[in-house]
């Protein structure tokens, strides 16, 4: 790995269609990092639902908006941010209730953010009101 | 994108299986939730979902399995998932699915369970 930071980014029109090329973006970037397929499933999994989030709820479905997904690698980390300038959220709103039981009341909202969770080493989440909301999410690189 | 997500149904002794392949994402979970609403609509709630096929799931996906199981299991019937690849797999694990759910090797040990249940009836009967 050399020394230099090296930078990707994909831009899409705001469609759940375009998550398939979302991901297989996401998928090269990982395998180049040199992370394993089940590493490599679960980073691509946090950006899908990130993605998935703008383009359902911060953009309403509106095709004509963008979703701009950059990808940082250095020799440390692998990190992704995803902006937006649509509707924010508050992610202390998201439900905290267990698996269990979002099955008993029959739901299954929140999903998103908790495998994010779950899965990527750092999660920040920004909303600079009226100006953009920004979603960073890191994966440390393991060596050796 | 027509090669996306693909649901075949068929019947087995009374248990519906849907076979499923491709990904399950936000833009294929629709069709996934629209299917499984058509097996409610029409009594059946012994359901096996063949996940053989399966390459990707996300939480949309996710979400069509845990928005009906309690429904079907009030019921008196069951949501089984078999053979699902490893790597879909530790999705569902992330979230504590095979607590939940009841997720075997094979279609075979899937009908073997409703078999070995007993008390789900179908609901069609």
């Amino acid at each position: 790995m050399d020394a230099f930071e090296r930078t990707f980014a994909l831009h899409v029109p705001s469609s759940t269609g375009n998550l398939a090329m979302i991901r297989d973006f996401v998928a090269s970037i990982g395998a180049k990092a040199g992370f394993d397929d089940n590493e490599v499933a679960r980073i691509t999994l946090a950006v899908d639902e990130a993605c998935a989030n703008v383009i359902e709820h911060a953009y309403s479905l509106d095709e004509t908006r963008q979703v701009t997904i950059r990808a940082t690698l250095d020799s440390q980390d692998l990190s992704f941010e995803i902006v937006d300038n649509g509707r924010g959220f508050e992610p202390s709103q998201v439900s905290e209730d267990d698996v269990a039981e979002l099955i008993r009341q029959r739901k299954s909202g929140g999903l998103g953010m908790r495998l994010i969770r779950a899965v990527m080493d750092d999660v920040k989440y920004q909303i600079t009101p009226g100006e953009k909301n920004e979603l960073r999410m890191v994966k440390h690189i393991k060596r050796g | 994108m027509s090669q996306s997500f693909q649901i075949e149904c068929s019947d087995r002794d009374g248990i519906r299986l849907l076979s499923i392949s491709g990904y399950l994402d936000a833009h294929t979970a629709p069709a996934f939730e629209r299917a499984i609403e058509n097996e409610l609509r029409s009594g059946n709630v012994r359901l096996v979902v063949d996940c053989t096929g399966l390459t990707y799931i996300s939480s949309a996906g996710l979400g069509v399995f845990m928005s009906y199981l309690e429904e079907i299991r009030e019921k008196g019937g069951d949501i089984k998932l078999a053979a699902v690849k490893p790597k879909v797999y530790q999705i569902f694990d992330v979230l504590g699915f095979p607590q939940l759910f009841d997720i075997v090797d094979t279609v075979e040990d899937a009908e073997g369970r409703f078999g070995l249940q007993g008390g789900a009836r179908d609901g069609r009967l």
